[in-house]
């Protein structure tokens, strides 16, 4: 993991980084020893001026406050998006309905919420069992076996690029997408870079005009199908969802999934217990969900204003950790100890707010899914001690390699 | 006892629903509501409790 352009932070308060390897290896601490110091809010001046606030409270606040605060912006990065030649403007954004704020939000995120509804989503359940024992058995006997690399990361990508109506075994060609625009965030823009972006465009450019030529029955050509304010989606808006759909879906999950089992590896209790009831899964992926949610997103300041006493101005970043969020104590009993039978979870590992997670109904299937399966299959593992567990920078947080050692396998 | 889902806080989390679905439904996109107009029915108090106090959005609300 190397440093971000900007270099090494040199303070937290005032210049923090969130995409540098030293808040991925230690953002809890970095969260309290802020909140301790009475920084409930920390600036920096690289992204070209960027806020963290750090309380469930605040958090909470900026979400629901639109008026204040656009979603052009949702992955913050070092030209802001008025300084792009391709941006599209607010209200709609480039990755409809994420990126997009009041009145076009509302619209854009109704033709999609039908599509992962609870009761769409359900049915895929089948299909997922089988992924995830297909991974397994394509593991053989081996007793090493890395659960990030061989497991968690195909298990989104697979589901999402049937149900899109991509090919299934572009899967590498997606993840390094993904990478591209979330992981890349604080890498020098080089032409090698610009030329991946490129290449991006043009594979979905060719995929949504084969849909268009053949329709058939997956989400882009109900995207094709779909109206907005009485008109087709334009060809942009449409290969923006998609966008929106591969980003937000795979690099997301796959993390929750491979937070989860290095959990039940680092905590023979939790995974015995889990072994034995496995009816406790579900409560226990929301608790992995509140204690390693995946996912923090930002905003952009649409005015100059003062904001519990700091002065934002216009095009200012804002992030919004909903995994800081999730880790505060005055929101929740013992908020760093990880308790998978909690009772009382209104974490917000999804957002809050008009932007709540439209995938939220898929990804936690996925990921109960994935435990329970991989819990069956392997009743008792642990991390292999001659090895590093890796984790990822930026927005997105989650271990990118797991090698395991495979104590018992059924 | 009777359950409110308030439909301008919900945002379709589900988890009332995934947590009690004697007591919630969701419609087709994904968004809350009570069932039998909320009365819970006797046994199901807890489980209307639990739906409460999972909700993300503080959406829920509970009549005694």
């Amino acid at each position: 993991m190397s440093e971000t352009v900007y270099g090494p932070v040199t303070d937290w308060a005032t210049d923090f980084d969130h995409a540098s390897p030293a808040y991925a290896a230690d953002m809890h601490k970095i969260w309290d020893d802020l909140k301790n110091s009475g920084c409930p809010i920390a600036h920096t001046d690289r992204y070209g001026g960027t806020w963290l606030p750090l309380t469930h409270e605040l958090v909470h606040e900026i979400a629901y406050d639109t008026a204040h605060f656009s979603s052009q912006g949702p992955v913050v990065g070092q030209l802001k998006p008025s300084e792009l030649e391709d941006s599209v403007p607010a209200p709609i954004g480039g990755a409809p309905p994420i990126s997009s704020d009041p009145p076009v939000h509302a619209e854009a995120r109704r033709l999609l919420l039908p599509a992962f509804s609870p009761k769409v989503i359900d049915p895929w359940r089948e299909e997922v069992i089988m992924i995830c024992n297909q991974l397994i058995d394509d593991m053989g006997d081996a007793d090493h076996i890395d659960a990030a690399l061989q497991y968690s990361q195909h298990i989104p990508v697979m589901v999402i690029a049937r149900m899109l109506g991509l090919p299934v075994e572009d899967g590498d060609k997606f993840r390094g997408w993904v990478n591209l625009v979330l992981s890349g965030v604080g890498e020098e823009r080089t032409e090698a870079r610009m030329q991946q972006f490129m290449e991006f465009n043009e594979y979905l450019e060719f995929h949504v005009n084969d849909h268009v030529e053949n329709p058939r029955d997956d989400l882009i050509s109900f995207l094709l199908n779909a109206e907005i304010f009485g008109e087709k989606l334009s060809i942009r808006h449409v290969a923006g969802s998609v966008i929106l759909l591969l980003i937000a879906g795979i690099d997301t999950t796959w993390s929750g999934i491979g937070s989860s089992l290095w959990h039940l590896a680092t905590n023979s209790v939790d995974r015995r217990r889990l072994v034995e009831n496995p009816d406790m899964i579900p409560a226990a992926v929301e608790e992995f969900l509140r204690a390693y949610a995946p996912v923090t997103m930002a905003r952009l300041v649409k005015e100059d204003m003062e904001f519990h006493g700091v002065q934002m101005k216009k095009e200012d970043w804002v992030l919004l950790p909903f995994p800081a969020a999730n880790r505060d104590d005055k929101q929740f009993a013992n908020a760093h100890e990880v308790v998978i039978d909690r009772e009382e979870n209104r974490h917000a590992a999804f957002g809050l707010g008009i932007h709540r997670c439209l995938g939220s109904n898929l990804a936690r299937l996925e990921m109960n899914v994935a435990v329970e399966v991989f819990l069956q299959r392997f009743p008792d593992f642990s991390v292999d001690a001659n090895e590093m567990v890796t984790w990822s920078t930026g927005q997105v947080r989650g271990p990118r390699t797991l090698p395991f050692v495979v104590n018992a396998r059924a | 006892m009777r359950v409110h889902v308030d439909p301008s806080k919900c945002q379709g989390h589900n988890r009332c629903y995934a947590l009690a679905p004697e007591l919630f439904d969701v419609d087709d996109y994904g968004n809350a509501f009570e069932l039998n107009d909320g009365v819970v029915p006797a046994g199901l108090e807890d489980k209307a409790r639990l739906a409460l106090a999972n909700c993300p959005e503080f959406a829920i609300s509970i009549e005694e």
